[in-house]
């Protein structure tokens, strides 16, 4: 039996070499339709990879709440000063009654110039406490980072970011030297090292890039600068009051999750009327992120399964003008006492042929997606530097991850479709009269 | 006497879309022994091609009853006739019908494979046929690369491999001209003299007047005055 289905697959190859450019294109089709779906696979892949690990980055233990300004002028305070977000008051109450917490992080963040000597230049200034390092998987490259007795002290110290660290200090070593924030100026006592920013992840939390960042010590902010930031603008001057940024809370267990969100959900409620903040719950974030992916997934494999569809009636016809073609043949096989079922299989094996190595064609082209994207991405940055650069991070960045069973499926699937397509010239091929087919000219 | 075919009051209809019915066989008997050597002939559309591909087993009959070496063919399933065709039967065609993109042994070989013998005997054996017709130097050419009355040997070998009880020619010579016609006569008579039985459907005269017997065919009757020549 072994050597009847070698000699059946010999027989399909032998009739397909002899219409090569037919034959080619017909595996055209399928080789496009699973190259498809492993290239549109990765992709996807590589985008949820990207936003999973940008959200695990904001720990998926840790609810995160930030002060947003409210849309109408409902506001409290009174004047062109605005006044709205997280209060002191809001962060004590937090830490008082959520037992579920393990610690919150309040923070102050406020765009600012930091000069040293007649260097200038813009910075994010974080008025944070000594766990905000740790929570940002933030790391030390020289010196050390704020520290309870900073916090205490209300000290002129501050920690600088890499970035920062090169604009201001190109040549020198910036611990020790002091930095020019407004009117003061902060002790640097330790420089943190260079993190990939974090792309947006939705709309209610902006990027964040670390590199641009000086750490002072929350109470060093408050009483240095306040609450209060007052900027003129085309003659006209407005101003903010916000008190804390973002606190960050963080539960021990990831089930505490969503119950802590709601508590704290409950409690701010209580002295905030007008929603002034947003709470982002990281965990919750992963889990659309995870149902946007399947989702995705489901379309990318819609698309890719049009395309081996395409690629399958692409079979289907060339199979339906060879069995034409070949009527003689089939009459003349059947006459010398092939059965039906032997004329089914020689077409068959024709059609798995053909599909199998377009199925092959496309695994092979397959792999060759991430140094495909790579090398198309670093050429367009070569001609089109600023179609490139206004393109979202996340596409800019985007590492294609091929998925094992995206390689399996889409193998299989060409093979399947090459059966499902050629079964009906097959039929039609074996259900014919013998000695009608032996008449055809 | 051993039969080597009976066909015993056959009817053949083919209806037509719309329901008009052709009765191309219209009760026809008769018997072929062993070692017979018959010639059908008959004006055109009298059911000669019919009757052989009754004899054939590419068909089925209407009406009545074919015993081919002594088996009742006339109600078997497609695939049994199939297997009847590749193991009992040997078909010679006027256009030859050998496969384009096969060389001369693979197209010998064709009863052989569909038997699901495909062993290094069943090559050999092909290699002898081809030995047997005269074409033991062009086993892998090509059948394009052949002359007609090459054609014609390679399918008479073609009809022998499997070592048939009776071998069907329906006007094995119609495509060819008188000499090799002739030649190939004389390859059909070797193999009756060596025992097998051969039905051969002609519009020559001479061409019949090589067989031991002549049946003329008439409206999808066999002439009531046919002679039936005696066995030499
Ligand atoms: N498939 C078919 N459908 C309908 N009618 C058919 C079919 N095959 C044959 N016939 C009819 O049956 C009759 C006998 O045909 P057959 O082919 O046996 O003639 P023949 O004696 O072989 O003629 P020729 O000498 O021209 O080959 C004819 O009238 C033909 O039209
Ligand atoms: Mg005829």
């Amino acid at each position: 039996m072994g050597s009847r289905f070698w000699q059946t697959l010999r027989l399909g190859l032998k009739s397909l070499l002899l219409h090569k450019l037919r034959s080619g294109l017909a595996i055209l089709g399928i080789f496009i339709g699973v190259t498809a779906v492993i290239w549109l696979v990765a992709m996807g892949e590589g985008v949820s990879y990207q936003a999973q690990q940008q959200i695990k980055e904001l720990g998926a233990n840790n609810i995160i709440i930030r002060s947003t300004k409210p849309p109408s002028d409902v506001t409290r305070g009174g004047g062109f000063i605005i006044a709205y977000g997280l209060l002191r008051d809001d962060y004590d109450r937090i830490v008082a009654n959520v037992p579920t917490l393990v610690q919150a992080v309040p923070m102050r963040e406020i765009r600012k110039e930091a000069r040293y000597l007649d260097k200038v230049t813009d910075v994010r200034l974080v008025g944070c406490t000594a766990k905000y390092l740790e929570m940002n998987n933030l790391r030390i490259s020289r010196g050390r980072f704020l520290s309870d007795k900073d916090l205490e002290n209300a000290d002129n110290v501050a920690v600088i970011a890499g970035t920062t660290a090169q604009e201001l200090f190109p040549y020198e070593d910036p611990i020790g030297q002091s930095v020019q924030v407004e009117k003061d100026f902060y002790v640097i006592v330790g420089q943190t090292e260079p993190k990939n920013p974090s792309g947006g992840i939705g709309g209610s939390m902006a990027a964040q890039d670390f590199n641009l960042d000086i750490y002072i010590p929350l109470s060093t902010l408050r009483g240095r600068i306040g609450d209060q930031v007052v900027t003129s603008r085309a003659g006209s001057r407005e101003g903010e009051r916000v008190e804390l940024s973002q606190i960050t809370a963080t539960v021990h267990d990831l089930s505490q999750v969503d119950e802590t969100a709601e508590v704290i959900k409950k409690l701010l409620a209580r002295s905030h009327p007008n929603v002034d903040y947003t709470i982002v719950v990281p965990k919750e974030l992963l889990q659309q992120a995870e149902v946007l992916q399947m989702m995705f997934n489901l379309l990318l494999v819609l698309i890719a399964g049009i395309a081996l569809l395409v690629g399958g009636i692409g079979i289907m016809n060339i199979m339906l003008a060879t069995v034409t073609e070949r009527t003689r043949e089939i009459g003349i096989r059947r006459a010398l006492g092939a059965k039906q079922r032997d004329i089914v299989s020689q077409f068959l094996s024709e059609t798995v042929v053909l599909s199998a190595t377009g199925g092959l064609l496309g695994v092979f082209f397959g792999f060759l997606c991430h140094p495909a994207i790579v090398g198309t991405r670093a050429v367009m940055r070569q001609l089109f530097p600023e179609v490139i650069s206004s393109l979202p991070p996340n596409i800019q960045q985007l590492e294609p991850r091929i998925a094992p069973w995206s390689i399996v499926a889409a193998f299989l699937i060409s093979v399947g479709v090459g059966v499902l397509f050629g079964l009906y010239p097959a039929q039609r091929a074996a259900r014919m009269d013998p000695i009608e087919a032996l008449r055809h000219e | 006497m051993k039969m080597a075919a009976r066909v015993i009051d056959v009817h053949k209809d083919y209806v037509l879309k719309g329901g008009v019915v052709v009765r191309a066989l219209r009760g026809v008997s008769i018997d072929f022994p062993e070692g017979d050597f018959v010639a059908i002939m008959g004006s055109s559309g009298s059911g000669k091609s019919t009757l052989l591909n009754l004899l054939g087993c590419l068909d089925r009959c209407t009406r009545g009853q074919y015993l081919l070496g002594g088996q009742d063919v006339s109600q078997l399933d497609d695939d049994e006739l199939s297997d009847i065709r590749s193991r009992n039967l040997g078909f010679i065609f006027q256009s030859y019908n050998l496969i384009a993109q096969l060389s001369v042994v693979e197209n010998i070989e064709l009863p052989l494979y569909y038997q699901g013998n495909i062993s290094r005997e069943a090559r050999e054996r092909c290699v002898q046929m081809a030995e047997m017709v005269g074409l033991s130097d062009r086993l892998d050419h090509r059948p394009f690369q052949l002359s007609g009355g090459q054609q014609q040997r390679v399918a008479i070998a073609r009809a022998l491999v499997n070592n048939p009880h009776v071998i069907l020619a329906d006007e094995p010579t119609g495509n060819l001209d008188s000499a090799t016609g002739e030649e190939i006569m004389q390859v059909l008579e070797a193999l009756n003299a060596a025992g097998k039985t051969i039905i051969m459907v002609t519009h020559e005269p001479d061409i019949a007047a090589r067989a031991h017997r002549t049946l003329r065919m008439k409206d999808g009757l066999l002439d009531a005055h046919t002679p039936y020549g005696a066995l030499t």
